[in-house]
């Protein structure tokens, strides 16, 4: 099988998007979106997880038979996910603390799952690498998307508390887009997470349909100068 | 003589949406009369302000969903939902708290659903729950009735009122607490000692300086539509006569955690407003008479329940939020017999 690279980053990024488009892995999109910092922390994590185990799922995919391949790959996704929590607790254990049980929980994200059974698990090593590393990026794009957009709404601020996560060169990221904010709540709330995905869905459709449209409008040939009528059946000759 | 194939309703009226919303609208004066005379304008300043943001959304998503924009303001739906929720926002809100609510009514909780008459939850409620969970503070505080003002202390004038709502210049000591929510921190006094001791209920005859008599203004209101038949009977009868056993049941002989006498239930908070113009929308209740009824009922029992334990001292919106989406479940199991059946049957059942 041919690996086009092109191909897989444009699906992974945005025409077969996780979170847009599959809809896959919504709970810690919608629970751990408040804020950029928890947003990146949860990306980064998911996108290890994911390049892991697409690579040792593709590694194994010949040795290990359709009848027991599922358990074998939620062993895989497990033991990554313990490595990653495990890292997490070594190097940002505040932010590990914030994002609590949503580590763990890495295990279930079907993002995860559905890319070991659907691509990893058909492909070669190198492509499933990089299939891992683009579904996890498209995923974390919109995390960070939705982290941003609430965080902003809801307390007025962008990129706050992000040395939890990359250390002390990053505490005076902080930027106060309004001070003297009361805040959105909702926007921090879980509703708020519902309301945003929705409309970050919303303005990826509007954008496909825009661009299908001039498309269509590239491909259909104008009328000749000469023709008078137009034919409803058969081809004009 | 053509025989023309009609199908039901077969029994017509005159008017349309537009008619109904009117009345609608009208009906809300005595409530909105009594607010003025208790609380100062800022009710009406509400009323104003949210229908102009309700008519300036509605025109702006319709033209982005290329509708005809003309024709869906005459109904006048727009409207209804600005008043009514004007009606619910504590006077002399700041302005943007204002558009904040009814942006998201018009365009999160009706038109992304599909406009009027699509919208599964009440436009009004979502936008006040919107703000209830978002601003707390700004959204409960409510202003002083003009039995409990000091000596010397006036009710606001609209000139310092409108300073309030549109440049934030604050009025000084106008606002208090509701009596629902004086009467949830209350956990050491009998009712009774409690009723004399806090000005809002010793200057009051049933519940609540003020409160009362807005809501017996929406009571009329109420009885008016229902004379008009804008709505039948059942869900707001239901409701108010579940709020009643409620309260009855739980009222513990006034003690010092009593829920609270069927009078203070009755005639304070939303309740009124509740019972005869939100639980009534047409669209998101019940449909069925007997699925009115549980529909009702349900919305009682939940404002009891939320007021007296929950967190919110206030709870009709939550309640009419909660048996709306339950409203699709209950008219599954309430389908009336029709006429020639001898039980009732879907319409998506296949016949034999």
């Amino acid at each position: 099988m041919s690996t086009d690279y092109r191909e897989i980053s444009h699906n992974g990024l945005w025409k077969n998007n996780p979170a847009l488009v599959q809809l896959l892995g919504l709970c810690p999109l919608l629970a751990v979106s408040g804020s950029v910092v928890n947003a990146l922390g949860l990306a980064l994590a998911t996108t290890l997880v994911l390049v892991g185990s697409n690579v040792a799922v593709s590694l194994i995919r010949k040795t290990v038979s359709d009848a027991v391949r599922l358990p074998a790959f939620v062993m895989i996704i497990a033991s990554f996910t313990t490595c990653t929590e495990l890292l997490m607790k070594a190097f940002t254990y505040e932010l590990y603390q914030v994002l609590g049980i949503f580590i763990p929980l890495i295990v279930t994200n079907c993002a995860i799952l559905g890319r070991a059974d659907a691509f990893a698990s058909k492909n070669r090593v190198g492509a499933s690498a990089f299939d891992g590393l683009m579904m996890g990026l498209g995923f974390g794009l919109v995390l960070i998307t939705v982290g941003a957009i609430r965080e902003i709404l809801g307390n007025g601020t962008l990129f706050a508390d992000m040395h939890l996560l990359l250390g002390p060169m990053a505490e005076n990221w902080t930027l106060t887009l309004f001070s003297d904010y009361s805040g959105l709540l909702v926007a921090v709330l879980p509703p708020g997470a519902f309301i945003v995905t929705g409309f970050l869905i919303a303005i990826k459709n509007a954008i496909d349909a825009e661009v299908e449209k001039r498309e269509k409008a590239k491909r259909t040939e104008p009328v000749t100068k000469g023709s008078k009528r137009v034919r409803t059946t058969g081809t004009i000759t | 003589m053509a025989f023309m194939k009609m199908s039901s309703p077969h029994a017509h009226r005159a008017g349309d949406t537009g008619d109904v919303m009117k009345q609608v609208i009208l009906a809300c004066t005595p409530g909105l009369i009594a607010l003025s005379y208790f609380f100062g304008p800022g009710s009406i300043f509400n009323v104003v302000i949210a229908s102009g943001f309700a008519v300036a959304f509605e025109a702006a998503i319709l033209k982005l969903r290329n509708r005809p924009i003309g024709f869906y303001l005459n109904d006048y739906s727009a409207v209804v939902t600005g008043v009514l929720l004007g009606l619910a926002l504590p006077p002399y809100c700041p302005w943007w708290i204002i558009a904040i609510g009814v942006g998201s009514a018009i365009v999160l909780a009706k038109h992304l659903y599909g406009g009027m008459g699509y919208n599964p939850f009440n436009p009004a409620m979502v936008g006040y729950v919107v703000l209830l969970i978002s601003f707390p503070l700004e959204m409960t505080q409510w202003a002083s009735p003009r039995p409990v003002l000091e000596q010397g202390q006036s009710l606001v004038g609209p000139l310092s009122a409108l300073g309030q709502i549109w440049l934030g210049i604050p009025i000084d000591g106008y606002s208090g607490a509701t009596p629902l929510d004086l009467f949830k921190q209350n956990d050491s006094q009998l009712v009774e000692h409690f009723y004399t001791a806090e000005p809002l209920f010793a200057n009051a005859r049933w519940a609540g300086a003020g409160w009362e008599w807005v809501n017996i203004g929406f009571l009329l209101g109420g009885g008016y539509l229902l004379y008009k038949r804008i709505f039948t009977w059942h869900t707001p009868v239901s409701m108010l006569a579940a709020i009643f056993i409620m309260s009855v049941v739980f009222y513990d002989g006034g003690s010092s955690h009593s829920g609270g006498s069927p009078y203070l239930h009755l005639l304070s908070g939303a309740t009124m407003l509740g019972a005869f113009f939100i639980a009534t929308d047409p669209v998101s209740s019940a449909v069925s008479t007997k699925g009115r009824l549980i529909y009702g009922a349900g919305i009682g029992v939940l404002v009891y329940l939320i007021r007296v334990w929950g967190n919110y001292p206030d709870a009709v919106a939550f309640a009419v939020l909660l048996m709306n989406f339950a409203a699709p479940f209950i008219d599954h199991y309430t389908l009336p017999r029709t006429y020639g059946h001898s039980s009732a049957r879907r319409a998506t059942e296949k016949s034999e």
